[in-house]
């Protein structure tokens, strides 16, 4: 038998949650090279959005991804509302950062308990998760939907934070912030998950850097960057936070940040709702959007969010570009997997907390390069194969 | 002959042990969604798991050795039923007993793991492969710990034979409570050894879901799976078994209660606590489980050992 083996992994498999391909040359136990094909998840949605008005495509930018629904949404908006010079009114500003501050509470919990179930502690995903229904029950209180939350509008928000809204929120606030203390205390004193985490998937400052990474991924190598506070957007120059870094550049280090990010978010929120600023939720945004430009990003809980618009002066886009931070991180993860042990690449994958519908826009395949018989289809060729194959 | 017949296949054989281990199945899920804030399933449901399994199709992998694959799973329910027949169940004589029977257990409670193995191998897919490769590599790091615990009673009651020991060792501790510390340590030492035999948390590496899918399960469905999961249930109850029966005295009529309902007590006394071992730990990596083996536990069962010796020796 050959000494070297192909391990496929996906694009259906336990330890992945959407579809995405991986390739594993492995010699025993240890990966001696990795490929990732993506593409499964393909929607088209930067490309729809250019038929539809603002509005319309607000709400299908919203659906990019089911986690942080909020950040591409609200980056969409700020994009828009830059163009078409629409200041933002404060408290619909803070309104977003508190709704916003509570997705980050809900995918880092979500994270915490995947990264339990990939190196096999499913208690700390049963308890994770059903801290995490405390959050979700928050969203919806506040927007109407447990996922794809809807609260965001052009010009600010579409629904006010009621006092009696408030309140609960400050009381979920206390009894998130007494359980993560205690997975603080578990994710970093449990002998055999930190046997684990530690020292696993090492990702060093510099190949962070050179790389691209960002978000947690990053700030787990030692990177101290946050577009909160190195770019303030929406309002977040007005909180005092702090940054969580951490040196040990493994997926233990990522951990620890994400841990930190919680416990920073909870006072975020806190902050912003006992300092919610009176006044209207909303300004008024024209419905043709006058012709320009613009490019807005946004700490999302996997790190930055990028997105483009262009306007041309009618009441549709003209251009839409989105780039999810998982497209930035999948880079650095492959430097992450080589020379590890099989059984560590679940959590090294998890280590990144993919998003791979936020990150399949369009994947041209690159295998037929040596060949030269490269297929690109025209869009109208695209839409004929699709008449032909279903006819309307 | 007709006792015979009852006592091989009724109780305490066949029928009773797919019974109990079923029930034990339950428990052990119950206990285990609790401890995980889950409601877990109800009363009925392994048997309802297997019989569903039972009744579905089986489908076979082309390009393999289909006898082999189909013998497979026979060969480890047979291990492990045949293994039972030598336990002390209702009282203090087992079905079958002779010199030497600890060693036939011991060795038959190998073979699951052998035939998992192989099963593996025959699947002929990656994940199996490695499943099986992992499930040899695992043997060799829990099986010397395991048979030096199982040695210690043995050594102190001076017999090979599990109805003897269990006979004489409450007897023997209750003359020399001193050597409650090496049976102590052998008992923690089997313990650990019986979760990395049963291939359950932390040490189910062998068939890690979230890496290798289903490990050398894979390929396996329908019936040919039933009995490999029914197998493995009933390792379950007939490892708590051998560790109750050489280090908890067996049946022994304590205090005037049924010889049964001492089996029953300890043998759930031992899967309680293998339980919350599932429910408190991640699973490690199998360079992790050979360090673990042979650095902690193999010394910490010599240890013992050389403590008995030297107690044996005063």
């Amino acid at each position: 038998m050959d000494k070297q083996m192909i391990l496929p992994i996906g694009p259906q498999h336990p330890l992945l949650k959407e579809p995405v391909h991986f390739k594993f040359t492995i010699e025993g136990e240890t990966i001696v090279d990795a490929d990732i094909r993506l593409g499964y998840n393909h929607r088209g949605i930067e490309k729809a959005a250019e038929d539809m008005t603002y509005i319309q495509s607000l709400y299908m930018i919203e659906r990019i991804c089911g986690i942080c629904s909020m950040v591409h949404a609200t980056n969409f908006c700020m994009a828009t509302e830059e163009i078409a010079k629409v200041e933002v009114p404060p408290r619909a500003k803070y309104i977003r950062i508190i709704v916003a501050e509570l997705e980050r509470l809900h995918s880092h919990l979500l994270w915490l308990s995947v990264a339990g179930h990939e190196v096999g502690f499913d208690t700390l995903f049963m308890v994770a998760m059903r801290d995490r229904e405390v959050v979700q029950d928050m969203l919806e209180m506040i927007g109407g939907n447990r996922v794809n939350y809807g609260i965001n509008s052009l010009g600010g928000v579409r629904q006010d934070i009621t006092p009696g809204q408030k309140d609960q929120v400050l009381k979920a606030l206390k009894i998130i912030e007494e359980r993560i203390g205690y997975y603080a205390k578990v994710a970093t004193t449990e002998s055999t998950f930190i046997g684990r985490v530690s020292g696993v998937g090492v990702l060093p400052k510099e190949i962070a850097h050179s790389h691209g990474a960002v978000g947690p991924t990053a700030r787990g190598s030692g990177i101290n960057y946050d577009v909160r506070r190195d770019l303030p957007y929406s309002g977040y120059d007005t909180i005092p936070f702090e940054v969580i870094t951490s040196d040990l550049c493994d997926v233990l280090g990522r951990t620890i940040v994400r841990v930190g990010e919680i416990i920073e978010s909870v006072k975020i929120i806190r902050y912003a709702l006992e300092h919610l600023p009176e006044g209207p939720i909303q300004a008024k945004v024209p419905r043709r959007i006058p012709v320009g430009e613009a490019f807005a990003r946004y700490e999302a809980p996997r790190g930055e969010a990028t997105q483009y618009v262009r306007a041309n002066g009618t009441d549709k886009p003209d251009r839409v570009k989105v780039r999810a931070s998982t497209n930035a991180n999948l880079i650095s993860i492959r430097h992450t997997l080589l020379n590890q042990q099989v059984a560590d690449i679940p959590i090294i994958i998890a280590a990144i907390d993919p998003c791979l519908s936020c990150t399949d826009r369009t994947a041209v395949i690159m295998e037929d390069a040596q060949s030269g018989n490269q297929n690109i289809l025209l869009w109208k060729e695209l839409r004929n194969i699709s008449l032909e194959k279903h006819p309307l | 002959m007709i006792k015979q017949l009852i006592e091989l296949f009724i109780f305490p054989g066949l029928v009773f042990l797919i019974a109990y281990s079923l029930y034990v199945q339950y428990i052990d899920r119950k206990l285990y969604a609790r401890l995980q804030n889950r409601v877990g399933p109800p009363w009925f449901q392994p048997f309802a798991d297997t019989i569903k399994l039972f009744s579905k199709e089986t489908i076979m992998p082309r390009n393999i050795d289909k006898v082999l694959f189909q013998i497979l799973p026979y060969f480890s329910f047979a291990a492990v039923v045949t293994s039972f027949l030598f336990i002390p169940v209702s009282s203090l004589s087992p079905v079958f007993s002779y010199p030497g029977d600890l060693i036939i257990v011991a060795y038959l409670l190998t073979i699951p793991t052998l035939v998992l193995a192989l099963a593996g191998w025959v699947s002929g897919t990656t994940y199996s492969v490695i499943g099986g490769i992992r499930c040899l590599t695992q043997l060799f790091s829990y099986e010397v710990p395991f048979f030096i615990a199982l040695l210690m009673p043995a050594i102190m009651t001076g017999t090979w034979n599990i109805a003897e020991i269990s006979q004489q060792l409450p007897g023997f501790i209750a003359a020399n409570p001193l050597f409650l510390i090496p049976l102590f340590i052998g008992f923690v030492v089997s313990i650990i050894s019986l979760q990395g035999k049963l291939e359950r948390r932390p040490f189910d590496i062998p068939d890690a879901e979230t890496e290798i899918v289903a490990g050398p399960f894979v390929e396996y469905s329908g019936r040919l799976f039933g009995i490999f999961r029914l197998a493995i249930d009933m390792e379950l109850v007939v490892g708590a078994a051998v560790v109750a029966a050489v280090f908890l005295g067996g049946p022994h009529a304590y205090f005037g209660i049924p010889s049964f309902i001492v089996f029953l007590l300890q043998t759930l006394f031992i899967i309680i606590i293998l339980s919350v071992i599932k429910a408190a730990t991640a699973r490690i990596r199998i360079d992790q489980m050979i360090n673990f083996g042979w650095r902690i536990l193999a010394p910490l069962s010599l240890t013992g050992l050389i403590l008995l010796i030297i107690l044996l020796n005063l």
